[in-house]
């Protein structure tokens, strides 16, 4: 078996006094769409920025490609070519959409610049008619495309998505998954997705992983934790009565 | 138009109400303050009590009638929404002076010597305001456009002015080589302060910086012997035409040129100088904002956390910003230092900060236009009430409140974006290519 692409080992996290993530083992592997899901506040956006490097992990191991990242800075992170769409989209609200693309490209090499536009523009269609509106005015979907746009501009090999359907109109939602799947498909891009949808998120995924109280609890395919009782109960309860 | 109107109807009675009550008040408080005077008569030196109906009741009557005047136009909204009662041709008058407001005070700014020639008075002062507007052009680029409060600019200023009269008195070094050489050490000293504030941000950078400006102004004061202390440096070379002195001697500027000497030609020289080195500023300016640095400077001021996880360099990015402004301070500075002949510690008091930062504000944090207008307005108004110097501070306060209250962003507040694509649908390369530089 191949070497994962992220491996994250025994990773502590603190803020402050209060441990956030209690020691994290988890991998991701080149080509996969991993998730993982969570109730509120179980550490799910710290680990995202954790791999990130804000905040650093305190005890544990990070490997990208096997390389250490655990102790690099985050824009070094970034360009080891981890992207990210945070939690909150954290768009620069004061610039164009077309600004806030050209940041997104801020590491690459200019030639691809064009030819990674019209391919976000084509995922993202209302994005090119939003060209030249402040980012702070779109309405949150369109933000929220524009932060999935934006970490694509960067060309990366891992990216890593913070709950990108939320506050979302169902039908938004889908078509959000389905860019997401695509990349994943025909661009073999490697996706690791925190999402609080679990039941869209474990259908869309390879594999996945339940997180409590910044531990690691439950892992398995997408399909092996649908259909665990505990992960039914805790996290689909309400959705599936309907599906 | 006609659907704006309803609310605008006057609130007689609710202005009333207001006034009553601030009169009421201003009774309660100016009925012994102004209502009494006490004299100390006579050998026993009592104190006497002499009721002053008369000023009390002016005070009063002040009162209410300014605050009848207020209320009457907030409460019948006359002031909310400025928009509401220009009428659309003068917006559009507005916009079309907004778009070439630009050029007209170029090209105003350039044949200033010639309408005002013989009038020495205005000369200097426009020299003063392109300073300021060069100064806040400078500083925008630390608070405008990266974000960071800097309340110590003037610590720059200084270091350009002490560089140049330095250098040039114990160098003999001329106007040409210094100015270079102390931009240099002044965007060396921004850095220098870059480096301790790099993980601060808003009100703690904002006193940090403040300390510094300080700390620059106490050494000049302290270090005699290298900066003459108090007493400044005197006799720095003034300007000469690229070599041709201002006087009125055979080599002299007038003779070479075959002019009859006057002393406006050097006042002359130094505006177009200190226009030349505004320009410039502004034309770095424009061009960093549309390369990836000056994005990066923009985007950091927007959210600093998103913008290392794209890969930029916070580091860097402040630094750059940090020493490019004080670069552009210490051209000033050094022209400040060759324009007076005479520099002291005095110059470079916080107040100077603060009022560049104003201008900033002012303009609208980004804005070269409103920058370069503000600086207009409140040097030139400055200078307008000089007569009256106990009120100007409460001038200067007034309309920095009417702008808090009807421009809160500055005066020109809109970002102009720093690419424009007019074409909707296809992206042609070029345009791309030419926004990334
Ligand atoms: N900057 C911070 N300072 C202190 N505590 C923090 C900070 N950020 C997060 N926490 C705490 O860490 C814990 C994990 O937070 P985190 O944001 O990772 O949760 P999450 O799983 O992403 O939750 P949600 O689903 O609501 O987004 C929470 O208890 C939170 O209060
Ligand atoms: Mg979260």
């Amino acid at each position: 078996m191949k070497s994962p692409l992220l491996s994250v080992r025994g990773v502590k996290t603190f803020y402050g006094n209060i441990m956030a993530l209690g020691g994290v083992d988890l991998e991701v592997f080149e080509g996969e769409i991993v998730t993982l899901i969570g109730a509120n506040g179980a550490g799910k956006s710290t680990l995202m920025m954790t791999i990130c490097g804000t905040p650093q992990a305190r005890e544990g191991q990070i490997l990208f490609d096997g390389r250490d990242i655990t102790r690099i800075p985050t824009h070094e992170i970034a360009r080891a070519r981890i992207a990210q769409s945070p939690e909150g989209r954290r768009i620069f609200p004061r610039m164009t959409v077309f600004e806030n693309l050209q940041l997104g490209a801020a590491i690459t090499d200019f030639e691809f610049f064009a030819q990674d536009l019209r391919r976000v523009f084509a995922m993202f269609p209302i994005l090119e008619q939003r060209r030249d509106q402040r980012g702070g005015t779109l309405s949150g979907g369109e933000q929220q495309m524009l932060a999935i746009a934006r970490a694509l501009m960067s060309r990366p090999r891992l990216l890593l998505l913070d709950e990108p359907s939320l506050g979302l109109a169902p039908l938004l939602v889908q078509s959000i998954f389905n860019a997401i799947r695509e990349l994943n498909e025909k661009e073999k891009l490697t996706i690791f997705l925190v999402e609080q949808n679990a039941h869209h998120a474990l259908k869309l995924a390879h594999r996945g992983y339940v997180l409590v109280n910044g531990e690691i609890t439950m892992q398995g395919t997408g399909a092996e934790l649908l259909n665990k009782p505990e992960v039914r109960e805790a996290y689909l309860e309400g959705t599936t009565r309907h599906q | 138009m006609a659907a704006a109107m309803p609310e605008r109807k006057l609130d007689v009675a609710g202005a009333l109400k207001d006034a009553a009550l601030a009169a009421f008040v201003a009774f309660g408080l100016f009925s012994l303050v102004l209502g009494l005077r006490t004299e100390q008569s006579g050998l026993t030196s009592a104190l006497q009590l002499y009721p002053r109906p008369g000023l009390l009741f002016g005070a009063v009557a002040t009162v209410f009638a300014g605050r009848f005047l207020i209320a009457l136009l907030f409460r019948s909204n006359l002031l909310a929404d400025p928009a509401r009662f220009i009428p659309p041709q003068a917006s559009k008058g507005i916009a079309f002076i907004g778009r070439y407001a630009g050029i007209g005070l170029l090209v105003f700014a350039l044949i200033i010597p010639v309408i005002f020639f013989d009038n020495r008075y205005l000369l200097d002062l426009s020299i003063l305001v392109v300073t300021y507007i060069m100064l806040g052009w400078g500083l925008n680029i630390v608070v405008g456009l990266a974000g960071l409060l800097d309340l110590g600019y003037v610590a720059f200023y200084a270091v350009g002015a002490y560089s140049y009269a330095l250098l040039a008195q114990n160098f003999g070094f001329s106007f040409w080589i210094c100015l270079p050489l102390a931009g240099i050490l002044a965007a060396f000293w921004g850095v220098l302060l870059g480096f301790p504030v790099l993980r601060l941000r808003g009100d703690y950078l904002a006193i940090v910086t403040l300390a510094f400006g300080e700390i620059i102004r106490i050494v000049l004061i302290n270090w005699q012997s290298f900066t003459g202390g108090p007493n400044g440096i005197s006799g720095i070379p003034r300007p000469s035409f690229f070599g041709v002195p201002f006087n009125d001697g055979p080599d002299g500027f007038a003779a070479t040129f075959g002019l009859s000497f006057t002393p406006s030609h050097r006042v002359v020289f130094l505006f177009y100088l200190i226009l030349a080195l505004a320009l410039i500023t502004n034309y770095f300016t424009i061009r960093l904002r549309r390369l990836p640095i000056g994005r990066a400077w923009e985007a950091l001021r927007e959210d600093e956390i998103a913008c290392r996880s794209l890969g930029i360099n916070t580091t860097h990015t402040k630094l750059t910003a940090f020493a490019l402004g004080a670069m552009f301070a210490g051209f000033a500075g050094s022209f400040f230092a060759t324009r007076q002949g005479f520099i002291s510690p005095e110059s470079f008091v916080f107040h100077e900060s603060a009022m560049i930062l104003a201008i900033v504000v002012l303009g609208g944090m980004g804005s070269q236009l409103g920058i370069a207008v503000a600086a207009l307005v409140m040097v030139g108004g400055f200078e307008l009430f000089r007569e009256f110097a106990q009120y100007r501070m409460i001038v200067f306060g007034l309309a920095m409140i009417g702008i808090m209250i009807w421009r809160p962003r500055g005066l020109v507040s809109h970002r102009e974006p720093s690419v424009h694509l007019q074409e909707k649908k296809p992206i042609p390369a070029a345009v791309v290519e030419g926004a990334r530089q």
